[in-house]
């Protein structure tokens, strides 16, 4: 009763204001990257209507007729759904199988280098293949793996892993093994930085511990080592499932030839084929990239909740 | 100083530690070897490089192939293009981030909670190649320097980086102190946040600088235009499109001789275009795994 609302109303506008004049600065450091993000993230997310819509040049993004799932239809009902699915999911689940591990067995060997030079030797050369772009990487690839003069494919010939007639450049089954393995070489040592950082936080006294009661270098590693680091796995093996169809587009792209194509087309150069490279087909290369965002982010989610529920660890 | 160790090394231990000197050793020279091969031959005679006869150092030494790289246009002009992308799109990137960044890490900050869900969501779900090629297409950006510059200058991962380390490493009571001798945010920003920050400053200038030089999708994807594209597409037109090399100013030697040494180039053009940013990485390395850790910590 005694509250005057004419009051009240002013009253709160005084402190919104006192709230804006205290905090108007940290808006001003805020907008340019709210600007950037709305405008070149969230503004294609409107675009994403193209997907239900038929595109025409003249109505625009907007304009065209609502055609509801016809071009979903169309991707599922077309031969290049079942291939570029496979092709996504083996790639990308043989990715997380042997590139997952790799560099946590990386950080383990190296935690046990006691010199801390060879160490810092050691870590920097490791790191070094992570610069390299993605268009040398893959002319690498060619170079060493040539069918005639490349010297890896000789090494694995002469010890029998490769037949005479392979070419691992073109052959559509070793695509995969090339792009996984030489994905290793390339991000292996870089990806162990993070498990050699959280190795180095573990207490120095839980080794002589471990050694006093007569442990091993290897029960050392199994005991002390992987449970200080496993935190640190769970979390960015979530991460990585949750990515599991965003398989580098780069790289697949310009891996990609005529003859490996079966193994190589994967769901985002298609979308890049039917969208904007061979033909202008927006409205079916907006549906299938939207399919794909839409399984990745199924696929986070799930992940996260049994991550939630088996341990306790959560992203967001 | 061999007196100090109490505990004896086991039999076990010394031939577990053979072993694992032995792997060390080997994960060093399948990554050093292509690289040292790469770097000898660029400077040796291609026949014998296709024949498998340079194994550990350059045999029939030259530099021809070095001379045609500095003789061509194209790889001039996609050197000088990457250089500005990298060096205007990392200022961008920096200025963004960093500020954004410092906002976010503000608890008093009203917006705080929403703005950093608006910034999260954008790392899982996007509008995908064909609206956003659109969007761009429609602001004018296509064949448009700032398009490799502007669209995408805040990246979140880097972001939550950065915003971890303000939140973690910087004491409140800096922030209170200061206030009382009379500091706006944007003078504590300035004087005391930016000084405190260089370890996580460096490592996020390396991220993005690393995405710039070795930015190849952008480009395929907005720039067609030949004297706006960037080293990356140039590379791939010489290194993997086999686009014939012309041999410009000497056109006294033959055809073959042009040939010979296309091998000799591709090598070349590999080191000189790989060298720059694999150099940068030895003098940030002090700060690297200590704002690496604060990212991958507090994630």
């Amino acid at each position: 009763m005694s509250a005057d609302p004419v009051h009240g109303i002013l009253r709160r506008e005084l402190r919104l204001w006192r709230v804006f004049r205290r905090d108007y600065q940290l808006w001003i450091f805020l907008l340019p990257a709210l600007a950037a993000i709305i405008v070149f993230n969230y503004l294609p997310m409107y675009g994403i209507q193209l997907a239900f819509r038929e595109y025409s040049f003249k109505a625009g993004i907007t304009g065209g007729d609502w055609v509801g799932l016809k071009y979903f239809e169309k991707y599922v009902n077309s031969p290049m759904f079942g291939l570029t699915i496979k092709n996504t999911f083996t790639i990308a689940s043989m990715s997380i199988l042997l590139g997952f591990p790799a560099p946590i067995l990386l950080a383990l060997l190296f935690n046990q280098i006691r010199s801390p030079r060879y160490k810092n030797v050691l870590q920097t050369t490791v790191y070094m293949p992570h610069f390299i772009s993605t268009v040398v990487m893959v002319s690498l690839l060619h170079v060493f793996l040539s069918m005639n003069s490349g010297l890896l494919t000789s090494v694995l010939k002469s010890l029998g892993l490769l037949t005479e007639k392979a070419n691992p450049i073109g052959d559509p089954g070793s695509f995969v093994w090339v792009y996984v393995l030489s994905g290793i070489w390339q991000n292996c040592g870089w990806d162990s930085i993070i498990y050699l950082a959280a190795l180095s936080a573990v207490d120095s006294n839980l080794y002589e511990a471990c050694r006093i009661d007569g442990a091993n270098r290897l029960q050392i590693i199994r005991h002390i080592d992987i449970p200080a680091i496993t935190p640190t796995i769970v979390i960015l093996l979530v991460l990585n499932c949750g990515n599991i169809l965003n398989v580098g587009f780069e790289k697949v792209y310009l891996m990609q030839n005529s003859v490996n194509l079966s193994t190589s087309q994967v769901i985002s150069t298609y979308v890049f084929n039917v969208g904007l490279k061979n033909s202008n087909q927006f409205s079916f290369g907006s549906a299938i990239g939207l399919f794909n965002t839409l399984i990745n982010f199924v696929f986070l989610v799930l992940v996260n909740l049994i991550s939630r529920r088996v341990a306790d660890i959560s992203i967001w | 100083m061999r007196k100090r160790y109490f505990i004896h090394e086991t039999g076990t231990d010394r031939v577990l530690n053979v072993i694992f000197q032995i792997m060390c050793a080997f994960v060093l020279l399948v990554v050093v070897y292509p690289l040292w091969f790469v770097i000898i031959a660029s400077f040796s005679d291609s026949d014998l490089v296709n024949t498998g006869k340079v194994l550990f150092y350059p045999k029939l030494f030259s530099t021809y192939g070095y001379g045609e790289i500095f003789k061509n246009a194209k790889i001039w002009s996609g050197y000088m293009n990457t250089i500005i992308y990298t060096v205007a799109g990392t200022t961008v990137n920096i200025i963004v981030t960093v500020t954004a960044a410092y906002s976010l890490s503000r608890h008093e900050f009203g917006g705080r909670r929403f703005v950093n869900a608006l910034f999260v969501f954008t790392m899982f779900f996007n509008g995908g190649m064909v609206p956003t090629y659109m969007l761009i297409s429609s602001l004018g950006l296509v064949n448009n320097r700032l398009v490799m510059i502007l669209p995408f200058c805040v990246n979140v991962f880097n972001l939550i980086i950065v915003r971890s380390f303000f939140e973690s490493t910087i004491p409140p009571s800096l922030y209170e102190a200061s206030v009382l001798d009379g500091c706006s945010h944007f003078k504590y920003f300035f004087y005391v946040v930016v000084p405190l920050s260089k370890a996580v400053i460096s490592v996020i200038t390396l991220y993005y600088m690393v995405a710039h030089w070795n930015d190849f999708f952008n480009a395929l994807l907005y720039i067609n235009q030949a004297q706006l594209k960037p080293l990356q597409i140039i590379l791939r037109d010489i290194l993997l499109s086999n686009q014939v090399f012309s041999s410009g100013a000497t056109g006294g030697t033959g055809m073959s001789y042009a040939q010979r040494y296309a091998d000799q180039v591709k090598y070349g053009v590999i080191i000189v275009s790989t060298l720059p940013i694999m150099v940068i990485y030895p003098f940030i390395q002090k700060y690297f795994e200590k704002g690496v850790m604060i990212g991958a910590v507090k994630g």
